[in-house]
């Protein structure tokens, strides 16, 4: 499992940063960092989530 | 993006003929205009404004060009004249547009920061609704556009700007969204009613933000905790103990942070209440999905956070079908090319929400109020990222949706719950004026309120 981050369309709202702390940071520069590339599955739901909630849908998940 | 010989030239729509092509057309029936362009020309087409070519796109791929383009490459700060007189021209910022609406985004539109605006919009709808009698009649363009100034200045400058206006604001805000004729596109400054009661109503604004300053200047220190937005700008000084912000470049700071998000909420509310009034059927099934959400007497500013899959879908349609915006507009900063059709620096690009929104192949009954199309497992805004575009797309997209989605959720809460609507007007009367590159409500666009018999209303919205 792997996140993907489109960069055309993150706008830094923050929001997969609340669902999925620890996973997605977002700086002052309002860009979405990922702190974890690719993630242990247990943390699929709060992931999911986050993709879902993103109000951008700047994100994805790849699995591989 | 290399351009290769051969490419072809846009078709160009039919009419136009005059000396300002387009432009009379653009101010009566654009979207008549745009659609025709689609029809006639397909995803790229071309129609004329003054002495400027508008190359119009439309459809997922010609929109995903447009949306993903930087900003070296299709200009926004150039594409709207009709907005620097709204704004102040001359007025100088310390940083570029881009980075103010990023300031913007940082410090009032974080996910963060939502709970607390929602308990405000919540404490603002109840206010307003304290005027009301048991039932009576509103008119949806007055009432939806103050009660947007009051959300807008306690969340973005603070509550204690809040606190210092009353519907005068309102109406002189509403003078500069009548102030963005099309004629801009050839003289912002052309001698016509509207740019004068513009011109007038921003000098107006001024002196209120003066009046406020004054008073702020003379008034007892307030502690930090209560500070607002005004007090930050106060506070900063030129090395001679000056102001370094000016009543005229903070009016414009304020202008240009709450005119994205007012004609466009305001409007957005109350299409979503018309397309109800015109499918009792489906605001019988938000009433029930609110009473269910509230049954346990949550608070509205937990719950407007929160899922309200009927009501989103609601707003999502409302805007769809009656996007606030219905034409976004760039400058080509080179040559280009989209679909083998050639775009030449210097020209006008376009995208139209409200063409793209009601693409029959993306939305089947494209003209039809459907929510549930929204709905596991359709999906189409989801499904549609390129054409489903009341916010836009990519870069530019609108930053605060997040904030007017919940802004939204949290008024429809307090109204819904305590009190019943009905159309005061035969439901098909309620139109908008296009008149004015800001779109609004033609009135009289009145509905009339009736105060439940039990309010269902769990928790207190405070």
């Amino acid at each position: 499992m792997r996140i993907v981050v489109d960069r055309d369309l993150c706008q830094g709202h923050g929001v997969c940063e609340s669902e999925a702390p620890g996973v997605f940071e977002v700086g002052k520069d309002h860009q979405v960092v990922v702190l974890e590339d690719a993630p242990a599955d247990d943390r699929r739901a709060e992931l999911e989530a986050a993709v879902r909630f993103c109000p951008t849908h700047a994100l994805s998940i790849a699995d591989d | 993006m290399a351009v290769d010989t051969g490419l072809r030239e846009p078709g160009r729509v039919s009419g136009g003929e005059g000396a300002t092509g387009h432009l009379e057309e653009l101010r009566s029936d654009p979207i008549a205009l745009m659609e025709r362009v689609r029809s006639e020309c397909g995803d790229v087409g071309v129609f004329r404004l003054a002495d400027r070519d508008v190359v119009l796109l439309s459809g997922a791929e010609a929109n995903e060009f447009f949306f993903r383009a930087p900003e070296e490459i299709l200009d926004q700060a150039e594409a709207y004249p009709f907005m620097t007189p709204v704004f102040g021209e001359g007025v100088v910022f310390d940083a570029s547009p881009e980075r103010r609406r990023e300031m913007l985004h940082n410090q009032a539109l974080r996910d963060k920061f939502m709970r607390g605006h929602a308990a405000t919009i919540a404490t603002e709808v109840e206010r307003m609704v304290a005027a009301w009698d048991d039932e009576g009649e509103i008119d949806m363009l007055d009432w939806f556009a103050e009660l947007f100034i009051y959300t807008s200045s306690a969340c973005l400058v603070g509550k204690r700007f809040r606190e210092d206006l009353d519907g005068r604001f309102a109406e002189l805000f509403h003078d500069l969204e009548r102030g963005t004729d099309a004629i801009a596109f050839v003289d912002p400054y052309a001698d016509i009613e509207s740019f004068h009661k513009r011109d007038a109503a921003r000098a107006e604004l001024v002196r209120l933000i003066q009046a406020i300053m004054d008073g702020r200047e003379s008034g007892p220190p307030v502690p930090a905790e209560e500070q607002d937005l005004v007090d930050v700008l106060m506070s900063v000084k030129n090395p001679d103990g000056s102001h370094r912000f000016q009543a005229d470049e903070v009016t414009g700071m304020f202008i240009s942070m709450m005119f994205a998000g007012h004609h466009t909420t305001s409007g957005t509310a109350a299409w979503t209440l018309i397309e109800w009034l015109r499918h009792p059927e489906v605001l019988a099934r938000v009433d029930a999905e609110l009473a269910e959400l509230y049954a346990d007497g949550a608070e509205v500013s937990y719950q407007a956070l929160r899922s309200m899959p009927l009501l989103e879908s609601s707003i999502k349609e409302a805007l769809r079908l009656h996007p606030p915006l219905i034409l976004l507009l760039r400058v080509a900063k080179e040559d280009l090319e989209v679909e083998g059709y050639a775009i030449h620096e210097g020209q006008m690009v376009g995208a139209s929400p409200a063409v793209s929104n009601r693409i029959a192949e993306d939305f089947p009954d494209p003209d039809r109020f459907v929510p549930d199309r929204y709905v596991d497992p359709n999906e189409e805004d989801r499904q549609n990222p390129w054409t489903w575009i009341p916010f836009g797309a990519g870069r530019h997209r609108c930053v605060g949706q997040a904030f007017a989605m919940m802004q939204l959720k949290a008024i429809f809460s307090v109204l819904l719950l305590d009190w019943e609507f009905e159309p005061a007007q035969p439901a098909e009367t309620y139109r908008n004026d296009h008149s004015k590159m800001v779109i609004q409500l033609e009135q009289p666009c009145v509905v009339r309120y009736r105060r439940r018999a039990v309010a269902r209303h769990g928790g207190g919205a405070a």
